[in-house]
């Protein structure tokens, strides 16, 4: 275990952290890009360099942005006087805390059987564009059609429904 | 402790971490943002088993982790459309005044 392991594990996790508890929207969603930004940094780490730049692509690049973007069209920067957690915030704790307290229990439990420190796998996008039009394609076709489909069905929800408005003022 | 039961108690965290803020915030987007955590806790335990795992080279648990991020990030789309919409429609995104079906 690494120093660098360490210093990427807290940052990730104080972002993460900081995105579920701070008050204001905004700074939940800056907090949330520093989460990301910290799991591709451990993608990286992992020797994982695809993987990590298309998590700062996809998720830093797209997701974060469609946040920020969703947060500033529903005036969810505003803080709630009533404060920020549901009335039933102490259940939902007590669950996740559940779920933390199996998962680690879990892992400690079978640290006598899991791998130790193995060679570097050596993996060149070469071999994983190989990979996706081989052995994945049909995943990657279906990836093509789920994309497009979402992107259709995205624009149309957010859609202003101007018929329907007319219908009303018709009324 | 091994390197691979790191990054497993790291998922772990950043799981449980998402989960509680999608029981506990009132805000709709905030409910989704922990959504990613959780989904973004699974891909590093795919990323790390890959690494650590007996035939790194056959690339399945970094195919599988590639995968999710596109589907993680359709869902992010389609999500947040919903909550435009339900803002337009009910004037609020807070969750615990969502409480009728019928609009």
């Amino acid at each position: 275990m690494s120093i660098v392991f360490y210093l990427l594990a807290a940052l990730t996790v104080a972002g993460g952290l900081a995105a579920m508890l701070l008050k204001n929207t905004v700074h939940c969603a800056l907090a949330l890009t520093v989460a990301f930004a910290g799991l591709a940094l451990l993608f990286l780490n992992l020797d994982a360099q695809f993987a990590g730049f298309a998590q700062i692509l996809v998720y830093i690049g797209a997701v974060a942005i469609l946040v920020v973007f969703a947060i500033l069209l529903t005036k969810g920067s505003e803080t709630p006087k009533d404060g920020v957690f549901s009335r039933s915030w102490l259940a939902g704790l007590a669950i996740a805390a559940a779920v933390f307290a199996v998962l680690g229990w879990a892992v400690l439990q079978s640290v006598r059987v899991l791998p130790h420190e193995t060679a570097v796998p050596t993996v060149t996008v070469q071999q994983i564009g190989v990979a996706l039009v081989g052995r994945y394609v049909l995943p990657l076709e279906i990836v093509a059609v789920l994309l497009t489909s979402a992107l259709i069905g995205a624009v149309i929800v957010a859609m202003h429904e101007k018929v329907g408005h007319e219908n009303e003022e018709q009324k | 402790m091994t390197p691979l039961a790191g990054y497993l108690l790291v998922a772990a965290l950043l799981f449980s971490i998402g989960l509680a803020g999608a029981l506990t915030r009132r805000n709709a987007i905030l409910v989704l943002i922990g959504i990613e955590l959780m989904l973004n806790a699974a891909n590093l335990n795919l990323i790390a088993f890959w690494r650590y795992g007996p035939h790194p080279e056959a690339l399945t648990g970094m195919m599988f982790a590639i995968f999710s991020i596109a589907v993680a990030a359709a869902e992010a789309a389609v999500g947040l459309g919903l909550v435009i919409q339900i803002h337009r429609h009910a004037k609020t995104t807070d969750l615990d005044q969502m409480n009728k079906m019928k609009g």
